[in-house]
Formats: C-alpha cells, sequence, structure tokens
C-alpha cells in the first residue's frame, strides 16, 4: 500500500502538497496588514452599529440608527448624488481626453518628450498646491479673468473657482495624468501591424479605431475610469479650498469630516465613510460587470 | 461567384525609392510586373525588401520615384484606397474578432452587402480549408492555421496585387514545406498577382516566376529562377542561390573562358563571370555539392585539386555534409557519398563549369547601371 519511500528534498515534498516554506516571508507584511487595516476596518465597521444616544434619540432604529440617520437626513444623504455628480464627469473626461493625447503621443516627432513630461508633470503637484494655484490663476483678480477682460472678451470677471467649476478643474489637473499615463501604456501594447492590417484591408482612420484600437482599448479604459473616478469620489482638499463646500461641492468627504471633527460624531463619521466605500464598489461592480462583456486576451503587442 | 484576381495589365515600378533621413534603404528600383506574376525579393536583413513592400502597400511613403497601375500612378494613394491585400509576417489578425469576421472585415469596409460578404467569407474559409474553425478567436488556433487565415482575410478581397511579408517565416520547418505548397496553389488556382518578401532562397526559387535580389538597398539581379540559379550575375547573388562556397583569391590569368585562380598557393580554374582582369581580387564560388572527394590522382578535374583535412562531418540522410579545412585555414562545404573520419587528409576537386569566378568589388551603390542591363524579359 505505501509508495517507497521518496528521496525528494524536504522542500520538493513541502512543494508538492502545496506550501512553500518561502512564503513566511510575507508573514512580517500580513502582520502590519492586520494590525494597520484589517482591525482599524472592522473597527470602523462596528462603531457604525454602535450610534450615539442622540442619533437614537432622533432616529430611532437602534444598532442602525446611523444608517437611519443616513438615508433620512437629505442633508447628508444628498451628498452622494453631489460626490457622483463631479466624480463621474471628472473621471469620464479625464479617459475619454486621454484617449486622443496618447494616440498623437505615440507617433514619434521632435519635441514629444517635453509634451509628454509636461502632460505627466502635474502628477507631482499635491492638491493643495494644485488649489492654490487655481484661486491665484483662476480667481476673481486672476489672470484668467484679467486677461479675457483686457481683450474685451468679456465685463465681468467669470467665476471659476469657489463653485462646481473649481473643484471639477483640479479633479481633471490632478486626475488626467493617471488617465494618460494608464491609456499610453495599454496603447502600447496594441500591435502597430493590426493598423497596418486594417488600413490595407480598406478601413480609414476612424473604422481603424472604432474597430481595431477601441475594443481593444476597452478593457484598460474600464480600469483607467475606475482608478480615476475612485481617486476623484474621494476628493477632499479642494473641495473645501477651490469648492463650494456649503453646496454645490459638499462632498462625501466633506461630510464624513462634518461629523468627525465638528460633531464629534464618530460613529455617524464612520458610517459615512463606510457608505462612501459602498458606493464605490458598486460603481466599480458595474464597470467591472461591463468589462467582462468585452474580449480580453492578447493584444497582439508586447505590453 | 468564385474568388478572382481584379485584373490589370501591369504593374510598374519607377526608380522607387525610400530614404530614411541620409539612410537610403531602398533606392532606385525598376520592376514591371505582369498580372498573374509570382514575384519574390529575396535579400538578407536589412536589404530594402521589407521597405519595398511597405511602399507598394502605402504603409511607408516614396521619397523617391513613382508606381503606376496600368499607367495610373498609385504612390499618391493611401493605403486604403489601394486594393491591395498584404500578408503580415506576424499575421496581424485582429485579435478580438472571430476568424470569420476577420476575413469579413475588408469586405465590410467596403460596404459589400451582407449577403454577399457572407457567401464570399464562406468561399474564402473554404479556400484555407477552415470550416471548422470559423468560430474561433486567432488566439485559439495554431500558428500555420493562423497564416491561413491571414491569406484568406487578403484573398476575399479580390486584389489586383498580394504582398507577402516572410509569411512562412515564424512557422516551423514541416508547417513551412506545407504552406509553401498551399500558397503556390492558391496563387495557381487564383491566379492573384503577387509579390512576395523573404531571405529564404529555396522558397524565392520554388514559388516564384521571378526574383529581385537585393542587397543594401540596391537591386543586384532580376530574372526566372533558373536565369539565377545557373547565372548568378555576382558572388552576393551566387551566396543566395547556393554557391556556400565563396573564397577570396586573386585572378592570375583569364583566357578563352577559363580563369586561373591563385588561392594562396593553390591554384583553381573556373568559368569567370563579366569583365574580369588579371591581378583583380576575386572570390571563387563552388556549390557543395559540385565539389567532389578524388578518390584518386586521376580522378582530379581540370587541373582542380584542394588538400584539405575533414573538421565536420553532418549525417544528411544519403549524403553526408563534410566542412574541410585545407592548410591555410580555408573552409569548404562539400558532400560525400562515404563518411569520411574526421581528421582525415582528403582532396577535393570540381569541373572548371562548376566554378565560377566573379569580381571581388560588387557594384557600388548608387552605381546600379549593371543591374538594369540585367533586367532581363
Amino acid at each position: 500500500m505505501s509508495a517507497p519511500r521518496s528521496t525528494a528534498s524536504l522542500r520538493h515534498r513541502l512543494a508538492e502538497r502545496g506550501i512553500d516554506p518561502l512564503l513566511m516571508l510575507v508573514l512580517p507584511a500580513l502582520l502590519f496588514t492586520i494590525a494597520l487595516f484589517v482591525y482599524p476596518f472592522a473597527y470602523g465597521i462596528g462603531l457604525t452599529f454602535q450610534p450615539t444616544a442622540a442619533t437614537v434619540q432622533k432616529w430611532g432604529g437602534g444598532v442602525f440608527a446611523n444608517y437611519l440617520a443616513f438615508f433620512g437626513d437629505p442633508f447628508v444623504r444628498d451628498s452622494v448624488w453631489i460626490t457622483m455628480r463631479l466624480a463621474v464627469p471628472a473621471a469620464l473626461f479625464n479617459v475619454v481626453l486621454s484617449v486622443p493625447v496618447a494616440m498623437v503621443l505615440r507617433r514619434r516627432f521632435r519635441g514629444k518628450r517635453l509634451l509628454s513630461s509636461m502632460l505627466v508633470l502635474p502628477i507631482t503637484l499635491g492638491t493643495v498646491l494644485t488649489a492654490q494655484g487655481l484661486l491665484i490663476f483662476a480667481g476673481r483678480q486672476g489672470w484668467i479673468n484679467r486677461a479675457l477682460e483686457a481683450i474685451g472678451l468679456i465685463d465681468e470677471p467669470l467665476k471659476l473657482v469657489n463653485n462646481y467649476l473649481g473643484v471639477m478643474f483640479s479633479l481633471i489637473i490632478t486626475g488626467f495624468p493617471f488617465a494618460f499615463l494608464l491609456v499610453s501604456s495599454y496603447l502600447s501594447g496594441i500591435d502597430p501591424s493590426l493598423e497596418a492590417a486594417a488600413r490595407t484591408l480598406g478601413a480609414g482612420w476612424w473604422s481603424r479605431f472604432r474597430k481595431v484600437v477601441l475594443p481593444l482599448l476597452a478593457p484598460g479604459l474600464a480600469t483607467t475610469f475606475i482608478l480615476t473616478f475612485v481617486l476623484a469620489f474621494s476628493v477632499f482638499p479642494s473641495a473645501r479650498l477651490v469648492g463650494d463646500p456649503g453646496g454645490t461641492t459638499r462632498v462625501m468627504a466633506l461630510m464624513a469630516y462634518r461629523s468627525f471633527g465638528e460633531q464629534l460624531d464618530y460613529p455617524m463619521a464612520s458610517t459615512i465613510a463606510l457608505l462612501m466605500g459602498v458606493v464605490e464598489l458598486v460603481v466599480v461592480a458595474i464597470v467591472f460587470a461591463w468589462r467582462s462583456l468585452l474580449y480580453k486576451g492578447s493584444t497582439g503587442g508586447k505590453g | 461567384m468564385a474568388i478572382s484576381a481584379t485584373t490589370f495589365e501591369s504593374l510598374e515600378l519607377r526608380g522607387v525609392g525610400r530614404s530614411f533621413g541620409e539612410n537610403a534603404a531602398l533606392s532606385g528600383l525598376d520592376l514591371t510586373v505582369k498580372a498573374g506574376e509570382f514575384i519574390a525579393l529575396l535579400g538578407p536583413s536589412g536589404c530594402g525588401k521589407s521597405t519595398a513592400l511597405n511602399c507598394l502597400a502605402g504603409l511607408l511613403p516614396l521619397t523617391h520615384g513613382q508606381i503606376l497601375l496600368d499607367g495610373r500612378r498609385i504612390d499618391t494613394l493611401p493605403s486604403e484606397k489601394r486594393g491591395f491585400g498584404m500578408v503580415f509576417q506576424s499575421y496581424a489578425l485582429f485579435p478580438h474578432l472571430t476568424v470569420e469576421k476577420n476575413i469579413a472585415f475588408g469586405l465590410q469596409m467596403r460596404g459589400v452587402p451582407k449577403a454577399e460578404a457572407a457567401a464570399r467569407v464562406r468561399e474564402a474559409i473554404a479556400l484555407v480549408k477552415l470550416e471548422q474553425h470559423a468560430k474561433k478567436l486567432p488566439g485559439q488556433l495554431s500558428g500555420g492555421q493562423q497564416q491561413r487565415v491571414a491569406i484568406a482575410r487578403a484573398v476575399v478581397l479580390e486584389p489586383s496585387l498580394v504582398l507577402m511579408d516572410e509569411p512562412l517565416s515564424n512557422l516551423d520547418a514541416k508547417l513551412r514545406l506545407d504552406m509553401r505548397t498551399e500558397i503556390r496553389r492558391l496563387h495557381q488556382t487564383l491566379g492573384l498577382t503577387t509579390i512576395y518578401v523573404t531571405h529564404d532562397q529555396e522558397e524565392a526559387l520554388s514559388l516564384a516566376d521571378r526574383l529581385v535580389v537585393l542587397r543594401e538597398g540596391h537591386v543586384q539581379q532580376i530574372g526566372t529562377p533558373d536565369e539565377l540559379y545557373d547565372h548568378p550575375r555576382n558572388w552576393h547573388v551566387a551566396d543566395f542561390m547556393g554557391y556556400r562556397n565563396l573564397v577570396p583569391g586573386t585572378l592570375a590569368s583569364v583566357q578563352g573562358g577559363v580563369a586561373t585562380v591563385d588561392l594562396g598557393g593553390v591554384a583553381m580554374t573556373g568559368t569567370p563571370v563579366g569583365s574580369l582582369a588579371a591581378g583583380e581580387a576575386v572570390r571563387v564560388a563552388v556549390r557543395p555539392d559540385d565539389l567532389v572527394v578524388a578518390d584518386g590522382a586521376d580522378a582530379v578535374r581540370d587541373g582542380n585539386a584542394l588538400d584539405a583535412t575533414v573538421a565536420v562531418v553532418e549525417y544528411h540522410g544519403r549524403e553526408f555534409a563534410v566542412s574541410a579545412t585545407t592548410d591555410d585555414g580555408r573552409t569548404f562545404h562539400v558532400r560525400t557519398a562515404t563518411c569520411p573520419e574526421p581528421g582525415q587528409r582528403i582532396t577535393l576537386t570540381a569541373r572548371a563549369a562548376r566554378v565560377l569566378v566573379f569580381a571581388e568589388q560588387l557594384a557600388s551603390a548608387g552605381d546600379d547601371s549593371g543591374a538594369r542591363e540585367r533586367v532581363l524579359v
């Protein structure tokens, strides 16, 4: 019944059972993750079920009082819509704009390096610096307004900051480089001979893009959209600095901060933060569901 | 309605050239292709053969010359308007489309009605015997099958010209032979005018009606396979035509169609090609099958006798491929019926008629008047 005793080394015998001793090296990282992420996260979820006495009194529902408060209070609830109204258009704009820019930058031309560095540079700027710059550049007395007034195009300064537009600008300035870098790398993975083949088969530039490049790029665009969306959804500093934090840019992150910093209501702040995550997950799930319908195999290139 | 070629009278390339900055990848290519002809562009990598093909396809703009189809200039047309079919080395199949849809792509682009397109796609799939794979994605096919899809995709449009860029170079040896026959069969049944780029002389000789040998962007010789095989114009062409032994030497004398070459102490007689002068640096070219191991003093032919030591013996089925080194370090390749031992001393001989003597100097860049002279047919 028993097979002859294996002469393979201990490591080999363990490997055959799916045990790799080298994986022990992951242990420290695992400990850190548990201590700094898993535990606090679970603690936060726990907090959402421990509403303050005031919340319970106002909204009822026992341990679910925070959730009742979130969905019952239009001031809080509407922040979901307000955040979506900023994050979805910003992410879409960044993805859609980066496609033609990345396509053009695939070609060889003089000054290509300079141009692509300039496009990626804003990635190094912090959101606060961007916001500060926007206030000076696009404010009532900023260069844009003064220049436009000087050439007589406008009589009154345009309101470009401290509103929805200001936050949108900030999200594009910080989000576009990410989208551009990602789309460029997805695009370089598509074998250029596919487009050459489409040309010889009679496809003009639009058909080549529509029938060959776009279907192969689409899964990458979905991923890029998700990343820029998540980035835009958690917008906080610019919503406060260049936005209208009491009105059109009263995003979820601000609401969570308000509960935490101003009302000292930890359980409510945790609830808002958790629901932020839930909303993002829903959007991500929808995009991934759409992505799963697409062709995702090899794109012929080296990428 | 069977797939056939769109007919035309002739395709003319007039002084076609392509430069990249200072660097001329192709220059002065003159060629007239008749309808139904199979032309092979042959040369080592970097000789300009792929550049020529891309220029014809419209994927690379010309910097010099013109391309005319029945007297109409087409080099100014964009690729998508030329109506040529192209088969790429990497196949370039659309990975997200099924075999059927890949083949239908060109028909769709040309606005062929759906019913007709479907019929033609079916026919093209039958032509390359892929009926069972019509609904598969290219990634699910083997290399040979992918290549057949690429060919079907090009021929379904009934192009006036099919361009093939080393289509067999990514296949293994056995499949390459099968596909070669397949390409020849398709060419014969459809009558497609084909321009075929390759670096493999066997492929070129077996497929083409005419060959164009290129080197560093310049035409070396144009002719039918037997013309090139029997009468290579210079040692570079000879190299491609199986003259594996290309030994440098000095021309001692030329008299009445017999050249005597000094190979560093040993003299060899052969047939001079072109005009040669005594004292000139030359190359002696002999095919391995024309070089014979002499098995006695009387077997030496035309006084050609080279003493050498057997270095490497390879088994090739009915014969042996032997490399032998002479005392002054020159290596000769020879075929033998019997198996010699490495280290054995042998004497090599060849008929003077089978030994070609070429000038060492190839036509220099820019001076291709000689190549034009020899444009035959």
